[in-house]
Parts: C-alpha cells; structure tokens; sequence
C-alpha cells in the first residue's frame, strides 16, 4: 500500500467522523484537531474504524501518532504494508 | 420564588408527527382525515405498520451531531428549536440557566442497544467492536441532553419515564418546576423514537397486539368492532411553557393555560389497565381545576385499539363523564398511530387549535362501533364544529397502570 493510499484512508474515515468539514486541504504536518473540529470520541472513532476496517490495534500509548495526518501515515503504513485496500 | 397558585400558559410548540412537522400541518392532516400510517420494514421482522416522521434533522443539528446523538434526540431537538421559534423567544437574550428540559419517554435505550448487538454480529459478537458511543446514547437523560447541548440550555435537564403517560407527564414536570421556581421557562413535552426497535413490535406482536390491515392508513382504528392492535409510531412534542405574567409581559402568543393535571396508578396488572383507577385520576384532575364533567367540550382518549385497553377506558369515561354528557370525545392514534413517549403532549398539540378554530377532529377508522366502547358523543370520522370550546382534556395511560390526565383552558 502506498503512502498515497494509507492517506486516502484516513481521509476517508475522517470524512464519515467528520461530515460537515472540508477535508479536501488538510496540511499534514498541522494536528488534525487545530484544522478541524475533533474531539476525544472522534479520535475513538478513528482507532475504531481502523479496527473495523483492517483489524489493526491501535494502543493508547500510541494515540499520540494519530494527531496530524503526517503521523497518521508514518504510524500506519507499516501497519497497513500486507493488507488489501478497503474500499470504505 | 415559589408560587404553586402560578398559572401556567403554554406559549410555543414544535411537534413533528407522522402526518405533519409542525402545528399547521398537523391540524389540516386532522381535520382532512389524513393518515400517516405507512408501511414500514424492521430488522428481522419485515414489514410492519408504523407511524414515520420526515422531519428535516439537519434543520437544527450538523451532521456530526446526528451521527453521534440519537433519532430520539434529533426529534427532541427539532421540537424544541421550533417550539422556541414559534414562541418568539431570543435564547440568546436569556438566561439559559433558568430553562428546564423535562421530557416524557416511554423508553430509552432499545433502539441503540439493538443496533450495537447487531453491529457486534457482523463481527462475530466481538464485544471490542461495541461502540463507545453506546453508553452516551443509552442514558436516560439522552434526549433532554441533546437538546441542552444543542441550545446551550444550563438549566435542568431530564426524562420522565412513565411509559405511555409519559407525554402529558412531561408536561406536568414542567408546570410543577415552573411554580416552584425552578426554572422560568419549560421546554416540556415527549418524545419517540421507538419504531426503530423491532423489539417493540415483536413484543406486542408476541402480546397478540401489534395491529395489521390490509391498508396501513387503516390498521389504527380505536373503539372499532374489528381492531386489533397497536401502530407504533415516532414523533415528538414540545411546549414553552412560562408563567402567564411572564407571558403577558413578553406579549406572547398563548395557546392554552394548563388549569388541571393528575397522576396516578392502578396497581393492579403490569399492562391491564384499570377504569376505577382511570376514572379516579380523570375526577382528581378535574377537581384541581375545579371543573364538573360537562365543562369539558373535548376530551382527547388514550385509546392504543387494543381488544381490552379501549374497552377499560371506555368504561372509565362513562363512568365519570355519564351517559348524556355533552363532552365530545375523539381519538388522534387513528391518525398517527402510538407515537409512545410523544402521545400525551402530541395527540393535545392536535387538538389545542380547536380553541379558535372550534373544530373536533374525530376519530377515523371507526367503521363498525365496538358496542363495549359505546361513548356518548364520539366524534366519528367526520370533524364537528361546537359553538364554543373552552377546555380540552387528554388522557395518557401506561403500562404498569400509570394514568396522566392534563386539562387545558382557552386563555381570554
């Protein structure tokens, strides 16, 4: 999976978490939180889509990955490298 | 400062119904004959009659907030946002720490708990997969609670469980916190969201009272030879409800002034209710607002077209009301069904424009009269126009034999 593809992935979780924001000019070395309106159960939602969708565990020591998109794709693309992409 | 003399007036509603999303419709829907009882598909049991709301949830609410919330809570929100908007009130202008939320539900938590189980399925009843949006849904307080943070309301915010009474109950929370000085305004009224658990059809169903027609716009017929269960329904109702000189101040519109109300329960039977009972709770309401039977021009029955429910409420209006009372009596479940937690507060919301409009909605579907739910002046079918209308009554029952009865007078 490349890192385009893992990043299409988060987009599309955080279009279904997040349906009123325009997701479309994300910068992905600012925290999610400052650019759009995300609170702790949005984050849960986050590690409960990826649960969902590809059976990945995400810790809660390593939630602090998940803040900006940038780390959103370092953390997950080794996770992701063996499995087949979604279609949601 | 508490004043339990205060006279409470009903300032503002917003309702949405299966025939109407706001007073106007409603009423017509009413007066036409307009059912909203359609067909309706439910997870494992096909199809089902039921009576189904197309408000406009994003009217008031984001996206992301309907996703988190409940249906429950998106009807409470809706029909607080427009009984504010109809009463004319500036929220802003206001101090939201005196607003209460008190609304009726016959049950809160099925829809949400049957959706997780069926969510958890798909995943081989792994429980890691249960949301942890579940409990926040499931509480209690949830719909009040939606509507708090909805409208930045910091007053006191909460349900009346009380079953089928639940609506009128709501209600009667509101007066009684708005005399006691709670609160100087009450969004007060009920709510459902009970369609969207199958577990309620499948219960009545197994109760042998789960109504079925070849027409679904004719499946709830009260008081007729040949009913034979209830339609549930979704919906809600919400007044402002304000004390009158609060009312008179603003030069609000008013729709009513509550002049009697009364609880009480049967306790007897988890579902059989008792007319004695009934009976007892329709006099003591009558007797605080200092009324005789005959003062009543139209009283809205409970009636949910059960073989023995309407027969025992029947029983309990002649008993009190007698054999020639003039007081006209209609039904509204034979128009949207059981909307369940809404009943009370939506089925009088209904019948409130009467007071201009002097019109009586009848009760449809009543094809052949059940000789055991005979009622002197039952309006049937077609509405009645009166020369005067100056108090209106409504029954709410429930299950475990909780009965309301609230009494609303024009306000002149």
């Amino acid at each position: 999976m490349t890192i385009e593809e893992v990043r299409q992935i988060i987009l599309n979780i955080l279009a279904d978490i997040a349906p009123d924001e325009d997701i479309s000019s994300i910068d992905d070395n600012t925290k999610l939180r400052d650019q759009i309106d995300l609170d702790s159960m949005d984050f849960l939602d986050i590690v409960m889509e990826l649960r969902k969708r590809f059976n990945i565990e995400v810790p809660e020591k390593d939630y602090e990955h998940l803040a900006t998109m940038a780390g959103c794709v370092s953390y997950l693309t080794p996770l992701l490298k063996n499995r087949p992409l979604a279609s949601s | 400062m508490s004043d339990l003399n205060e006279r409470i007036v009903i300032t503002g509603i917003g309702l949405t119904a299966p025939n109407g999303n706001n007073l106007k419709e409603f009423r017509q829907n009413l007066l036409n004959g307009v059912s909203g009882v359609t067909n309706f598909e439910t997870r494992y049991m096909g199809q089902v009659h039921a009576g189904v709301c197309d408000f406009d949830e994003l009217k008031y609410q984001k996206k992301k907030e309907r996703r988190r919330g409940t249906r429950v809570g998106s009807v409470a929100i809706y029909c607080s946002q427009e009984a504010i908007a109809d009463a004319g009130i500036d929220l802003e202008a206001i101090d939201r720490s005196k607003v209460g939320v008190y609304l009726g539900v016959t049950e809160h938590g099925n829809v949400e708990t049957e959706n997780e189980v069926y969510n958890i399925s798909q995943y081989g009843y792994d429980t890691k997969f249960w949301s942890h949006h579940h409990n926040p849904r499931t509480v209690s307080n949830n719909p009040a609670g939606e509507v708090t943070l909805n409208m930045k309301i910091t007053g006191p915010h909460y349900t009346i469980g009380a079953a089928c009474a639940a609506g009128n109950m709501g209600v009667i929370q509101g007066v009684q916190m708005l005399r006691l000085g709670e609160v100087d305004l009450a969004l007060a009224g009920g709510v459902s969201e009970s369609i969207h658990t199958f577990g309620i059809f499948a219960s009545f169903k197994s109760e042998g009272a789960l109504a079925e027609h070849e027409d679904p716009t004719k499946a709830s017929r009260p008081f007729d030879k040949n009913r034979n269960g209830i339609v549930c329904s979704e919906g809600g109702a919400v007044y402002t409800l304000e004390r009158l000189p609060d009312a008179q101040k603003r030069g609000a519109k008013i729709y009513g002034e509550i002049v009697g109300y009364a609880i009480n329960s049967d306790a007897i039977d988890f579902i059989l209710p008792d007319p004695g009972r009934q009976a007892e709770c329709i006099r003591l309401a009558l007797d605080r607002a200092g009324l005789k039977p005959n003062d009543i021009d139209i009283l809205n029955a409970h009636a949910t077209a059960t073989q023995m429910g309407d027969i025992q409420e029947a029983k309990a209006i002649r008993d009190v009301f007698g054999e020639n009372s003039k007081t006209r009596i209609n039904n509204t479940k034979s128009f949207i069904g059981h909307t369940m937690g809404a009943a009370g507060t939506l089925e009088l919301s209904g019948n409130l424009p009467a007071f201009d409009d002097l019109m009586v909605h009848p009760t449809i579907n009543l094809d052949n009269l059940d000789p055991d739910c005979a009622l002197n002046n039952l309006v049937a079918n077609k509405p009645e126009k009166l020369p005067s209308v100056d108090y209106i009554m409504n029954n709410s029952f429930g299950m475990f034999g909780i009965n309301s009865v609230l009494i609303v007078k024009r306000y002149h």
